[in-house]
């Protein structure tokens, strides 16, 4: 008995070797890729891609050889979850920082251009920024927690042994891929959905083994029920996948070119792009943070979900009504006004489910509220919750036509998006993360609650100062463009609506920097609690430091 | 009721599709219309697809990211009209793939740029733009002027437009290199046959002001100084029925 133990322990496990072969695979074709190409871009991009995979390869020889990948199916998979919270952080600081020095270029464009360094300038660097910390922050925010949520919420390890690992690292060879290809130059310039064909090709592959890690830990589960968390999560990577497909659907130039031409042109091609770009914000920076939401926020709290119906109600209702919105962003273009029409009606019943997700999650305070008083890390994830509410009434206000003809083209909309990034996205991901880190690293504590403090109101004013120069600046400009003089001419030459910007955006970049040093505070919090002392597992379960912290 | 929603609490199956059917409906109601209503694209006489030279021009400009700050849609507003031109239509962006409208003005709107400026100031003022206006914040591109436009692949460019819909002749794919380097030459020969096959409008010349080199400079002024100088809104009547929409 023992010995056939030993013995199946001896041999490597099946998915490591599929695993193993995949990655040769892709590195073979990678190599051939790159020696057959005339394409420079598309060489470099193979290059990179090559070097991935054969570290990939090696890393993996010695961890078959080692023995290591065998999933032990008592045990949830906390590795994987580990690595994404690293992750997470680190893509947190890269697109920020990229964020802040494409806002000082446009403060400072003496000082931050440099006209021999064309892959610095604003046009490369600001799809690096809303991919970094859409894909690559948010992205890794979201698998990290949807792999911890599942697994608890399900009672069971995430599904297909070596396959989490490959979602995480396929995942971050997509966001070089894409990062890199931003500064070199290789993009479809569809906004949020700017990498090219192959990537866009890789990212599928990657996709759909986290579609079936995530569904087959909940074929596992050992609860009867899914619980709400997932359904969010759920509907964020189906509706994920079927966007990034048809959005992306193109002809390469040819198989070994990086560039590929859309298969839909003009007005078309316009309403996919939205109908794309708003459910990313929709499905990605919505649907997937309100998984996190609905899990972590009761948890912290110590409280169940306000009301099981209404998570029922607005959950369908969202899903449903955000598809429709997209024609928004394309009012009074050549889209036909009915296509306009009807994203702006469904733009103003949105509001109702985006406030029945913030309602549900605030309510779960109930009876719990003292805690913000007490804890930053709730504080945040309130705050999140607050500015969720915030930017989803702002949200449908532009949607209407006549506000739209103001807002559009301006800065009102950067300031309306970094409200939703900054606010709800960033600080329900960092609430989540700080919660999690301690469980992850099995410490009974953060190493400072005072730094979380520090990280709070540094960011929360950054943030303020940032949406109120945007609002200032936006509705300047959009005024002064329509500004006429008594004798009936336009007032203002376009250039000088952009030099009245100029205090605006020193103003916000200062905020985008404020929210870059709470992020950097955060990431010296998390890696002081990570080198703590193990917190110490009494007999009774109870840790040690508590019944110390208990004499307060 | 509740009870009933019990169903996909416990099958993740009847949830996906539950969930697909949802989002699928607005998506379907919203977008196919466009591919099949006739009135969704005006009629318009003299939109055509870029010449080579125009196309790899107009890769440089996605390339370097210039709809991140430039819009290419004029609005029916009376200050944009003013402003910029004609209301843009969306004949004028039917070979565009993809679409170039943008979302943002950091920078003025260039759906009709074309013809406004000289080459020369399209030249300096990329080259190093607060030389032309000191109040710019745009980035500096004077490396363009010094790269070579790479016009390898220009004949599958065109193939590729051409199996994403855009009319392209045999001959206009054939011809490709031909086409693009006799654009960026006036005194080449080969500038009667391009424009028999793009039309008498097409511009002719050296646009970077350095004959002896073919930029993407060169390929990048192209494409500004025909944007929006298709139509001829002289004739267009933009209030008769088949035109409203």
């Amino acid at each position: 008995m023992t010995q056939a133990i030993v013995q199946r322990d001896d041999r490597a496990p099946f998915d490591a070797i599929l695993l193993y072969v995949f990655t040769g695979a892709a590195a073979f074709v990678a190599l051939l890729a790159a020696a057959f190409t005339q394409d420079p871009l598309f060489r470099f991009h193979s290059l990179v891609a090559l070097a991935a995979l054969v570290v990939g390869l090696v890393v993996l020889t010695v961890a078959i050889t080692d023995g290591r990948l065998r999933s032990d199916p008592t045990r949830y998979a906390d590795g994987v979850v580990r690595a994404g919270v690293i992750a997470t952080m680190f893509w947190a600081v890269v697109a920020m920082a990229a964020g802040v020095l494409i806002a000082a270029q446009i403060s400072w464009p003496q000082v931050f251009y440099f006209p021999e360094v064309g892959w610095l300038n604003f046009g490369r660097l600001r799809p690096l920024h809303t991919s970094g910390v859409i894909f690559a922050f948010g992205g890794n925010a979201l698998i990290a927690t949807s792999f911890w949520v599942v697994q608890r919420t399900c009672k069971a390890r995430l599904a297909g042994g070596v396959a989490p690992w490959f979602v995480f690292w396929g995942y971050q060879l997509f966001i070089v891929l894409a990062a890199t290809g931003y500064l070199a130059g290789i993009t479809q310039s569809k906004e949020y959905a700017e990498p090219e064909w192959y990537v866009d090709l890789w990212l599928t592959v990657v996709w759909v083994a986290y579609l079936l890690v995530f569904l087959g830990t909940i074929w596992k589960r050992r609860e009867p029920h899914i619980y709400v968390a997932n359904w969010f999560y759920l509907a964020f990577i189906v509706t994920i996948a079927l966007l990034h497909l048809v959005n992306n659907a193109a002809v390469p130039v040819g198989l070994l070119n990086h560039r590929s031409y859309s298969a839909y042109a003009g007005v078309q091609d316009a309403l996919v792009q939205w109908w794309y770009g708003h459910n990313a914000v929709g499905f990605f920076l919505t649907a997937g943070f309100l998984g996190m939401m609905y899990y972590f926020v009761p948890k912290r709290a110590e409280r169940p979900v306000y009301s099981y119906r209404l998570s029922i109600v607005h959950f369908w209702s969202l899903i449903f009504i955000y598809i429709w919105a997209g024609p928004h962003h394309l009012h009074y273009t050549a889209l036909p006004q009915w296509a306009q029409t009807l994203g702006a009606t469904f733009s103003i019943m949105l509001w109702m489910p985006s406030w029945g997700g913030m309602i549900n999650g605030l309510m779960t305070l109930s009876g719990a509220w003292d805690k913000l008083r007490t804890d930053a890390v709730i504080r945040m994830m309130v705050v999140a919750l607050a500015f969720y509410g915030m930017a989803t009434f702002e949200g449908p206000l532009m949607s209407l036509r006549e506000v739209n003809s103001l807002s559009h083209y301006t800065d009102w909309t950067i300031g309306h998006v970094h409200s939703g990034a900054l606010g709800w996205v960033g600080f329900i991901s960092f609430g989540a993360v700080y919660c999690m880190v301690p469980w992850l690293w099995k410490k009974d504590r953060l190493y400072s609650n005072q730094l979380v403090e520090w990280h709070f109101w540094i960011a929360t004013t950054g943030i303020l100062l940032y949406i109120a120069a945007m609002w200032v600046s936006g509705i300047m400009e959009g005024l002064m463009w329509r500004e006429y003089t008594p004798q009936g001419f336009l007032a203002n030459s376009f250039v000088e609506t952009v030099a009245a910007k100029h205090i605006e955006n020193v103003i916000r970049t200062l905020g985008g920097l404020m929210y870059l040093s709470g992020a950097v505070i955060m990431s010296y919090n998390l890696w002081r609690t990570v080198r703590l002392p193990n917190a110490v597992e009494t007999p009774l379960g109870l840790s040690a430091a508590p019944a110390l912290a208990a004499a307060e | 009721m509740w009870k009933k929603h019990a169903k996909f609490e416990r099958h993740s199956l009847w949830l996906i599709i539950g969930i697909v059917i949802v989002v699928s409906i607005g998506g379907l109601i919203e977008i196919s219309p466009l591919f099949y209503l006739e009135s969704t694209v005006e009629k318009v006489k003299g939109v055509r697809p870029y010449t080579p030279l125009e196309l790899a021009g107009r890769d440089v400009y996605v390339r370097e990211g210039c709809y991140v700050c430039h819009s290419q849609m004029i609005r029916p507003l009376r200050d944009e009209v003013e402003r910029y031109g004609h209301y843009s239509l969306a004949a004028e962006s039917m070979y565009d793939h993809p679409f170039q409208w943008g979302s943002k003005r950091t920078g003025p709107d260039l759906a009709r740029v074309g013809g406004k400026y000289s080459d020369a100031w399209h030249r300096d003022h990329m080259t190093d733009p607060r030389s032309v206006v000191p109040e710019s914040v745009m980035p500096p591109y004077a490396f363009l002027s010094r790269k070579d436009l790479d016009v390898r692949d220009i004949q599958d460019k065109l193939r590729a437009m051409q199996r994403v819909g855009v009319p392209y002749t045999k001959d206009e794919v054939a011809y490709a290199a031909d086409d693009l380097a006799a654009q960026a030459d006036p005194f080449d020969a080969r500038g009667s046959a391009l424009k028999r096959r793009y039309g008498d409008k097409v511009s002719q010349r050296d646009f970077d002001g350095d004959p002896d080199r073919l930029t993407e400079m060169d390929a990048l002024i192209a494409y500004l100084q025909m944007l929006g100088t298709l139509v001829d809104f002289r004739t267009y009547r933009a209030e008769a029925p088949e035109n409203l929409r």
